[in-house]
């Protein structure tokens, strides 16, 4: 069976006395991909954040493939194979899709101190990039400044970039947040390309992005895990309609 | 040891604290709620220490001086902010500090050239002028003591205002979360310009008590606007605790730095060595102190902002 | 592309023959000036490598001209009139004190970041003044140039220009190659969105301090060229007021770009003059001036210049 990649044990972060996070425990088995849902204000982005290393929770741990990580900042964790999409889009908006993604790449290519070749002249670096912008369907817009590219098509070199770091965790913010119908739809199939061969969490709204990729739901209400399994078992739940639309009438 | 010089130097710390305090309030509160480095801030304490000495010659009268430096400063500041500053709230801090380095040079040529560059010097009335024998043996300037329990009844004050009055909770607030003050409604606007014009009253007051113990002169304002962004750093950012504490520190060892250091070393290192190393390291020991709050403390003693 | 080249090859050209021209209309006073500019011009191309490029709004860089200057004045003040090892020692001194500086500042970001940079050069200026043995307020001569066995003679005023031009060119040269390297993407990457940066694996911490390192050492250069050029050296180098001015330069002339710190040194030197020229309280005209820049000329001169875009 495929063993826990990431382990989360009774994570906590309060601002002020407002608890965000109130005792958030679960397991992310290797390949797996388990969705987070939940009304605004549950905290998702928040327990995102301490995952991938923005946020230093107050108490609780979080083990990735075996190590503790709960006190790693976000580039070292970036490094043990931790890749993050932001809810709100955090691309380099002065730079080309293709700058964009040579850096995802170049940040795991050896170091950076070199000082005196141009680094949009390693190949090293384009090709990957330029192959991973393919992939998610940016290649025609590759060098197009950033700033000038459709919302959709921002969120998809998110991923790219995420993408482009070779992760064993992929971190996504919703990833559909703000695309059409026809977009959502392309980016949630590529994204069920990767099922298996990546171990994701998912955060989303979109209740079709949802039951199409995760193995496994879980509904955070303030702060807390009140109900997790599979999207079928959520779906019937009463008590997570409950939770989630009757907070929301 | 001399007991009696000590006792006095610490009188004097005391006094360039409780001035440091003034400027660095305002800032400091500048900084926190608008986000604004206001390099110009100095200069306010510069035009409050001139309009002093022309409202003197004017008028004749001490008190009523007073009233004019400080409405004087009150209007040039708030004019400066209407005009000027009003546009950079939302800009970047170098454009900020850009901006405001180009008013200090404007005020600073402007003064020179309404009263000249030599230094001014400002008579005390009598009632201020001769000293006090505070405890046998140690007679210390009548004037300075009160511009030691001015800054500390202003102090006490702005405690109160900050700590007991609405007003002061929309500065608290608006210090650790300016987003969230704005959101709740508060008239944004109108409590910037009160929070600067305050600002700007506080510097000109410093400047207006300045004057008889430091020179008058074009860029004065700068020179005790670094100790107070010192201040500032070591405190806090807007965090009126912070400024005060900040400014107490400063100011008592930037002063008993330059009065013991040099007789200090000289107990361990020979006394040629001393003269030369003294006061250069007396002049870099509040620096050195900020180097050391920092490796410690990244945002300060006390920073009113969370998260 | 093409035009704005064009363009700048023209100005290179007009460097190099400034001296000639000068001589031959006989006003040898040009070849002092456009030097001095240029010399301001490699500290503001410098400053550019951590302002323009990495975002660092270092309020502090003229206290590298002072170190540069002082190791200059220093050891020519105990008859070490080599230049290459005076020149050595003054990139070296820069990178150490840029380094020591460095280090405590860039952990701090924002506010706390300018005023940190200011105050340590505050500091710097404060030490200048007070040690009497270099001439404390007043500064130091500097009798003798730099000597450089024979290869250049540096009291020579255009043999100077052109080494004070090479320099320069190099300076910008090296850069325009440093912000296009891995490093350098890097640097800008941190700049323009440091939240992505850390998420892809980068820390800026190191990159920033290296930044600010080579930034100080190439203005210590500047500042041994300076000290050479007006033959002392003061505690005035280093006022801030100086670091306004530099880091006027490089927004007038255009941020994040290769000319642009020399434009703007050129822009700003050469008004100042003018208007010097014209009334000793030229600042009451100046200041107003730039807080006009800075709120509606962002762009900068190199802004002006055909096919301009970020590089």
């Amino acid at each position: 069976m495929a063993s826990a990649i990431l382990e989360v044990r009774d994570l906590r972060k309060s601002f002020g006395a407002l608890a965000a996070t109130d005792g958030v425990s679960f397991e992310l088995r290797e390949g797996e991909t388990h969705a987070i849902i939940g009304p605004n204000g549950a905290g998702k982005t928040t327990l995102i954040s301490q995952l991938a290393g923005n946020l230093r929770p107050d108490s609780g741990h979080i083990r990735f493939a075996g190590e503790d990580v709960t006190h790693l900042s976000a580039p070292a964790r970036a490094h043990k194979g931790f890749a993050r999409s932001f809810q709100i889009t955090s691309i380099y908006r002065d730079f080309t899709a293709l700058d964009n993604v040579a850096l995802a790449v170049q940040a795991h290519a050896g170091h950076s101190f070199r000082f005196w070749k141009p680094a949009r002249e390693e190949r090293s670096l384009r090709e990957p990039a330029r192959a991973m912008l393919e992939e998610v369907g940016l290649g025609a817009r590759a060098d197009v400044l950033a700033a000038n590219l459709a919302h959709g098509e921002q969120r998809q070199l998110e991923v790219a970039m995420a993408l482009a770091t070779r992760p064993r965790l992929l971190l996504l913010d919703e990833p559909v947040a703000g695309m059409g119908l026809e977009e959502s739809q392309r980016m949630v199939q590529f994204l069920r390309n990767l099922k298996g061969k990546r171990s994701i969490i998912l955060v989303e709204h979109d209740m079709d992005a949802v039951f199409t990729l995760a193995d496994r739901v879980s509904v955070l209400v303030y702060g807390r895990i009140i109900a997790s399994g599979s999207p079928q078992e959520m779906r019937a739940s009463p008590e997570v309609r409950r939770a989630y639309l009757g907070e929301e009438a | 040891m001399n007991w009696i010089l000590l006792f006095e130097q610490a009188l004097n710390g005391l006094q360039l604290g409780t001035t440091l305090f003034l400027m660095a309030a305002g800032l400091t509160l500048v900084f926190g709620i608008m986000n604004l480095v206001n390099l110009a801030h100095g200069s306010l304490y510069m035009i409050g220490a001139y309009l002093m000495v022309a409202a003197v010659q004017w008028t004749g009268s001490y008190p009523l001086s007073i009233l004019l430096a400080l409405l004087g400063t009150l209007a040039v500041g708030m004019l400066v902010e209407v005009i000027a500053l009003r546009t950079l709230y939302e800009r970047d801090h170098l454009d900020q500090v850009l901006a405001t380095f180009g008013l200090i040079l404007f005020f600073n040529e402007l003064v020179a050239i309404i009263w000249g560059r030599t230094a001014l010097f400002t008579a005390l009335p009598p009632y201020l002028q001769g000293h006090i024998e505070i405890v046998p043996g140690s007679i210390f300037p009548l004037y300075r003591l009160v511009v030691i329990f001015v800054g500390l009844a202003v102090a006490a004050g702005l405690w109160y205002v900050v700590a007991r009055t609405r007003l002061g909770m929309l500065v608290r607030a608006g210090a650790s979360n300016r987003t969230m003050v704005a959101a709740l409604g508060v008239n944004i606007r109108l409590l910037y310009t009160i929070v600067f014009g305050f600002g700007a009253a506080l510097a000109g007051l410093a400047g207006l008590m300045a004057g008889p113990i430091y020179a008058v002169q074009p860029g004065m304002g700068e020179l005790i606007l670094i100790q107070v962004f010192v201040v500032i750093v070591i405190g806090g950012i807007g965090s009126i605790r912070g400024a005060l504490v900040g400014a107490l520190v400063v100011g008592m060892v930037d002063t008993m730095g330059r009065a013991f250091l040099k007789p200090l070393l000289g107990h361990f290192i020979s006394p040629p060595a001393a003269e030369a190393a003294g006061p250069a390291l007396a002049s870099m020991l509040i620096y050195l102190l900020m180097a050391v709050v920092l490796a410690l403390r990244p945002a300060g003693l006390f920073p009113a902002k969370s998260g | 592309m093409r035009a704005r080249t064009l363009i700048l090859g023209v100005c290179v050209l007009l460097l190099l023959l400034v001296p000639l021209l000068a001589t031959w209309i006989g006003q040898t006073y040009y070849i002092d000036l456009v030097r001095r500019v240029m010399i301001f011009a490699i500290a503001a191309v410098s400053l550019n490598l951590i302002l323009g490029y990495g975002g660092l709004v270092s309020f502090g860089h003229a206290a590298y001209l002072g170190v540069g200057g002082y190791s200059v004045g220093i050891l020519a003040f105990y008859g070490i009139h080599n230049g290459w090892l005076q020149w050595g020692v003054a990139i070296l001194a820069s990178a150490l004190v840029a380094l020591a500086i460095g280090a405590i500042s860039v952990r701090t970001r924002g506010i706390y970041f300018i005023m940190i940079t200011l105050a340590f050069t505050q500091m710097l200026y404060y030490l200048g003044i007070s040690v009497e043995e270099y001439g404390g307020d007043d500064g130091m001569r500097l009798k003798v140039k730099s000597q450089f066995s024979g290869l250049v003679d540096l009291a020579d005023p255009v043999t100077f220009y052109y080494v004070v031009l090479v320099l320069l060119l190099s300076c910008m040269y090296f850069v325009h190659r440093l912000v296009g390297s891995r490093f350098g993407m890097v640097l800008r990457a941190a700049k323009s969105n440091e939240a992505r940066s850390r998420a892809i694996g980068f820390s800026p911490y190191p990159y920033h301090l290296a930044a600010f390192v080579i930034a100080g050492a190439m203005c210590g250069l500047a500042g041994a060229l300076l000290a050479n050029h007006t033959a002392y050296i003061a505690p005035a180098f280093m006022d801030w007021t100086r670091s306004g001015e530099i880091m006027f330069m490089v927004i007038l002339g255009g941020m994040a770009t290769t000319p642009g710190p020399a434009l703007g040194a050129f822009a700003l030197l050469v008004v100042e003059d003018l208007l010097a020229g014209w009334t000793q309280h030229w600042q009451v005209i100046l200041g107003p001036l730039l807080v006009l820049c800075v709120l509606f000329f962002k762009r900068g001169l190199a802004g002006l210049l055909p096919g301009s875009k970020d590089g």
